[in-house]
């Protein structure tokens, strides 16, 4: 999407290993803004001037606005379930720690885990940065003004990622709920999470985010004596919307729950991919 | 701003099929439990559209509501959001409809 024109091409999605010089792996697409826009001008026809005339009429096409993505993510789903490797598409809102919990699985499951990490973020390669400090492979997808992971990034980052047989691939999506809901990557599983710092209310706000989770993890739980997050209650409004995912209260910070999460990534190879399931059953 | 993506996605699947002919009017099915607004649809269209076939073209937006079954006590039900529950108090339901995210049909001069 471009920020000047918000003309819809992914003109400034950018894919970095942050191992190679700026721009190495950056996919330019730059399309010029002229002043002077260039229009079709009316032409007269004399006489005698051919044309192909087409009567008006309706095509039908009964096809999903988000076919293309679907097709591209069934594809991810193939490429990765060809190699044995699981992608797990981390999702929450902006600071509820979502790197934090990633740094900290990586670091202490160490070799336990192989697994590498694809970074979604509008700006920057500070995420992949505290990534790659615990030396683990790190792919940074910066989505310029997108809002969201979309399948061909998904593709282009696993490209560049290169990730091994077998192997497991966390997807850190762009912090928001509402967009990446919408948008199947071809994932293994979807993990949601949501910290004691926003409200127990989240669920209710963004009822498809949490319907479409396959894993709840509930963060900071350490804060929970000084917020008024009701962590009874968040469940109950899971529950309302989505009767499959797995619920964890944990916290990346001390660790506190965190052997439910790791239990969790050792059962979690075979999750089916129930986003895809449910999208499906509306067409 | 999920709209803006479905929506260049949508040109790109109109054009495939009309190439350069004008397009006058593009029928779409948006279910109200889609997770997408017809406002913003509406607004992005216009971006999205300009300088294409597409320019100036109608959009019709069918907007289903939501329906459920329930599968304890076999209702059919108006669901206004997504928390899925019947009058009932079972929360064993079925989606009928409103989660339509379709491209019907367009009308080409």
């Amino acid at each position: 999407m471009c920020t000047t024109c918000g003309c819809g091409d992914e003109a400034n999605t950018r894919v970095s290993t942050l191992q190679q010089p700026e721009g190495m792996l950056e996919h330019e697409h730059p399309h010029v803004h002229a002043e002077g826009h260039d229009h079709p001008h009316p032409h007269g026809h004399g006489p005698g001037h051919e044309h192909t005339v087409h009567h008006p009429e309706t095509i039908t096409l009964e096809q999903n606005l988000l076919a293309k993505n679907d097709l591209l993510a069934a594809r991810n789903r193939g490429w990765l379930a060809g190699r044995g490797i699981r992608a797990l598409n981390v999702m929450s809102s902006p600071g509820a720690g979502k790197t934090t919990l990633l740094v900290r699985t990586l670091a202490e499951l160490g070799a336990r885990l192989n697994a590498g990490v694809i970074e979604g973020d509008q700006e920057t390669s500070l995420d992949a940065d505290r990534i790659r400090a615990v030396g683990r492979p790190v792919i940074q997808i910066n989505t310029g003004a997108g809002c969201h992971l979309d399948a061909d990034m998904l593709r282009r980052g696993l490209d560049a990622l290169d990730p091994q047989t077998g192997s497991t691939v966390f997807i850190e999506n762009v912090g928001n709920l509402v967009c990446p809901a919408l948008f199947d990557l071809g994932e293994t599983a979807k993990v949601v999470v949501v910290s004691v710092t926003e409200g127990d209310d989240k669920p209710q706000k963004y009822p498809h985010m949490f319907r479409a989770a396959d894993l709840v993890i509930v963060n900071k739980a350490d804060l929970l004596p000084y917020v008024e997050f009701d962590v009874d209650e968040c469940l109950r409004q899971i529950r309302q919307l989505n009767s499959h995912a797995h619920f964890l209260v944990l916290s990346a910070t001390t660790g506190e729950g965190l052997a439910g999460w790791y239990d969790w990534l050792d059962n979690a190879s075979t999750r089916s991919d129930t986003l895809t399931e449910s999208l499906t059953d509306a067409h | 701003m999920h709209e803006l993506s479905i929506m260049q996605g949508l040109v790109d699947a109109v054009l495939d099929r009309t190439g350069e002919r004008p397009v006058a009017a593009v029928n779409l099915r948006v279910g109200s439990l889609s997770g997408v607004l017809p406002d913003a649809m509406r607004f992005c269209f216009d971006v999205v559209a300009a300088g294409t076939p597409l320019a100036g073209a109608r959009l019709q937006i069918d907007e289903p509501e939501g329906v459920a079954r329930c599968r304890s006590c076999a209702e059919e039900f108006v669901l206004a959001d997504l928390i899925l529950l019947c009058p009932c108090g079972s929360a064993d339901v079925e989606v009928l409809s409103g989660r339509e995210l379709m491209l019907m049909s367009v009308e080409v001069a």
